[in-house]
């Protein structure tokens, strides 16, 4: 197959699902897609099943939080999309509700989602259902808090071993 | 009359007899043979591999079997970032080794922190908070002859060890001094 623009990978999407996309940029130094949450599993099979994307690999998976946005606490999950056979990329977006952010998981459309989405849930606390293992990767097990949120505040002291020293 | 004394003429030594004190013999024997824990946590771990590497040759100083078992070790080198997550296995590792043991801190981050002393929620703000340290040496990361230069501090303090104290490690890490 043959390389696509973003413009041109949108416009499949949006012939396919055309309730799933909320908002496109396509200007700047990363175009991207932003996906309705609940769409975001179909979209993603979509992404990697339709010879047209084949999006083949996921690069990355990135949660950043926005506690002061104007429609809201958000949390956004950004999916990092790449296809080695057709050369092309995109760089999708989903918006959550920052007090109960849950989203469908894609581990099971692609692999490497398995601890991207461990990650993200540990450093967020994006809760991704499905997931077979949701567990925390980086932090400690009983670790408590999402460290990447805005208002986290560290522990003074983490099993007895003493946090703040000035 | 043996060939040995014809060729040595000297009184003192000609029985090659020598005396010395037991804790000097052990201590020199000991501070010789050290025997590291392979134990590499980040970044200082690559230049502790450097130190152990042929350019600087960590053998030349009686230090170079690097161990796999803290049972086998008597030094214990902790390179890279500790965190909290690490922290229990770091306790259980020091534990395990035989008496007497010590301890090097190796770079920024095991001494204090190192950058992320202030917003580092995950990093333990010294090994010191541990494990009883001997031996600090800052940099990030210290450069392999920094760590030959610790080594020679940890075989000074080998030396001075006495073979009836058994008291040297029942101080807390709390209060317990470097030399």
């Amino acid at each position: 197959m043959a390389r696509l623009e973003v413009g041109q990978i949108i416009a499949v999407l949006k012939e396919k699902l055309p309730d799933a996309v909320v908002e496109e940029v396509l200007d700047g130094v990363d175009p991207f897609v932003v996906v309705k949450a609940e769409a975001w599993a179909a979209v993603a099979g979509l992404c990697r099943d339709d010879s047209r994307l084949g999006f083949d690999l996921l690069s990355c998976i990135t949660g950043v939080d926005y506690p002061e946005r104007e429609d809201g606490a958000e949390i956004e999950v950004i999916y990092n999309l790449d296809s080695i056979a057709n050369h092309h990329e995109l760089t999708v977006k989903v918006k959550l509700p920052r007090d109960d952010p849950r989203i469908a998981s894609v581990e099971e459309i692609w692999r490497t989602a398995d601890w991207h989405e461990r990650e993200t849930y540990d450093l967020l606390g994006v809760v991704f259902e499905g997931h077979h293992n949701l567990v925390r990767i980086l932090c400690a097990e009983d670790w408590v808090g999402h460290p990447l949120r805005k208002d986290y505040e560290p522990p003074d002291s983490f099993h007895g071993i003493k946090n703040v020293i000035y | 009359m043996s060939e040995l004394e014809n060729r040595n003429p000297d009184p003192l030594t000609k029985n090659v007899v020598f005396l010395t004190a037991v804790d000097d013999i052990i201590n020199a024997t000991r501070a010789n043979s050290v025997w590291p824990l392979t134990f590499g946590l980040a970044c200082c771990a690559i230049e502790m591999m450097a130190t152990g590497a042929a350019k600087y040759d960590i053998d030349r100083f009686g230090s170079g079997p690097f161990r796999g078992t803290p049972r086998q070790s008597d030094l214990m080198i902790v390179a890279g970032t500790v965190t909290h997550k690490m922290a229990p296995r770091v306790k259980r590792l020091y534990d395990q080794m035989p008496e007497p043991k010590y301890v090097i801190a190796m770079g920024g981050c095991v001494i204090r922190g190192g950058p992320y002393v202030k917003h580092g929620y995950h990093v333990v703000k010294g090994v010191d908070l541990l494990v009883p340290v001997d031996v600090y040496i800052p940099g990030c990361p210290p450069r392999p002859e920094a760590l030959l230069e610790g080594l020679f501090k940890v075989q000074k303090l080998m030396k001075r060890e006495k073979i009836l104290d058994r008291t040297r490690r029942t101080t807390k890490p709390e209060v317990y001094q470097p030399v």
